[in-house]
């Protein structure tokens, strides 16, 4: 089914693995969602200072700038609470998901993912 | 496999439990029974299903149909459906029972993420002023057992489960998660085959019983229905699947798969 263009919600998807993002690039676009792509969080911070996403999927272990650094630096960006950011990443001790909870992150996936765990996830969200 | 083979197991499914099983998937009953031949030690499906036809003995015949019995399952499978069930179902029937005991049944709870969830759901907002006796019944000994040791996989408690509930009722393990044994010891367990009798079971408040409609054979619907819709008690509910409908029990209206029993005729049990 199309979706009217102001319904498509933009979804930023930042790892700096070229081959998780073409993975979450699938799974969201047939979701109906939009991705943009960004592989470390300087690269991410960039984006969100030229198009607000509605959602984040946000991986943590990143070169240059991690992922938890990226959230208190988005934060703090003009508009920067708005985004719902879900953590994405293969760290699957409960205490750091705790962790990445208690920084504001609404969600956390634990890799490997597929699918059927993104769309769980993204409602649980309350994205789409 | 022969297909003489899969047509016996399909016939065992459909009379010693209602199932419908299709003997032309042959990949599906490859799947499921070749577990369940290894740990008979038989060295394929053939094997163990020639066992099952020669031996003609009831424990093997179960361990097949038992596996083949449906698997699917989630945790708050439904959202909609559970959110019903915890911020108005529970509350009405708690005011009801005020004192007393609320019983609620999770007929075929698979490996136990829908019972679970109801048990997680109470532990975070218990209603005031009753106590709580929860069960979780399937036909599958085996999925029970998992049911009841409460450990999941890292895909297990990705579906269905959010991220602030697994931090809260879950610990980590080496490999999987396994639920606070807190939330585990508010759920009893028992081998239920909804083709029987269930009056040994007592009455019900709630009684879940999602999708399980259309893994059954036509023909045993009325039956497990029927059976379903007797151990609810007056004021009770019964959770079918949204497409799914009860006979006896009215439908709450924009509620798909909720039904009540009336309230009035007997006295309270």
């Amino acid at each position: 089914m199309l979706k009217d263009p102001a319904d498509v919600k933009l979804c930023l998807v930042v790892d700096d693995s070229r081959v998780v993002r073409k993975v979450a690039r699938r799974i969201l676009e047939d979701l109906g969602v939009e991705v943009a792509e960004a592989s470390d969080g300087v690269e991410a911070l960039a984006w969100v200072r030229t198009a607000m996403p509605d959602f984040i999927l946000l991986d943590w272990n990143m070169p240059v700038m991690n992922g938890m650094e990226f959230l208190k630096a988005l934060r703090a960006e003009p508009g920067g609470q708005a985004p719902r950011v879900i953590f994405c990443s293969v760290e699957n001790d409960l205490d750091r998901i705790r962790e990445a909870l208690d920084e504001g992150a609404c969600e956390y996936i634990m890799k490997p993912f597929d699918g059927d765990i993104v769309a769980s996830k993204l409602a649980l969200a309350g994205v789409l | 496999m022969t297909p003489q083979d899969r047509a016996l197991i399909a016939r065992l499914c459909a009379d010693r439990a209602g199932l419908r099983v299709d003997p032309d998937k042959a990949y599906l009953l490859e799947n499921r029974l070749a577990p369940v031949a290894r740990r008979e030690g038989f060295g394929s499906v053939h094997e163990f299903i020639c066992a099952v036809r020669d031996r003609d003995e009831d424990r093997l015949i179960w361990a097949a149909v038992e596996a083949m019995s449906p698997a699917e399952t989630a945790f708050f499978r439904d959202p909609a459906t559970f959110e019903a069930i915890v911020a108005d179902v529970l509350p009405q029937l708690a005011r009801r029972r005020e004192g007393g005991t609320l019983r609620l049944w999770a007929a075929s709870c698979g490996t136990g993420q829908e019972v679970y969830s109801l048990a997680m759901a109470l532990e975070e907002a218990a209603p005031a002023g009753v106590t709580l006796e929860i069960f979780g019944s399937d036909l599958c000994e085996r999925r029970l057992e998992k049911a009841q040791a409460g450990v999941y996989s890292q895909f297990e408690v990705q579906r269905g489960l959010s991220a602030r509930r697994l931090v809260r009722h879950f610990e980590g393990l080496e490999d999987g998660f396994a639920l606070s044994p807190r939330v585990r010891q508010m759920v009893r367990w028992r081998r239920v085959n909804l083709l029987e009798d269930l009056s040994r079971l007592g009455q019900f408040d709630l009684v879940l019983c999602r999708n399980l409609m259309g893994y059954l054979l036509e023909e045993a619907r009325p039956r497990v229905l029927a059976n379903l819709e007797a151990t609810v008690a007056p004021g009770g509910w019964l959770v079918l699947g949204s497409a799914e409908a009860s006979g006896a029990l009215s439908a709450a209206p924009g509620r798909p798969g909720l039904h009540q029993r009336a309230a009035t005729a007997r006295a309270a049990a």
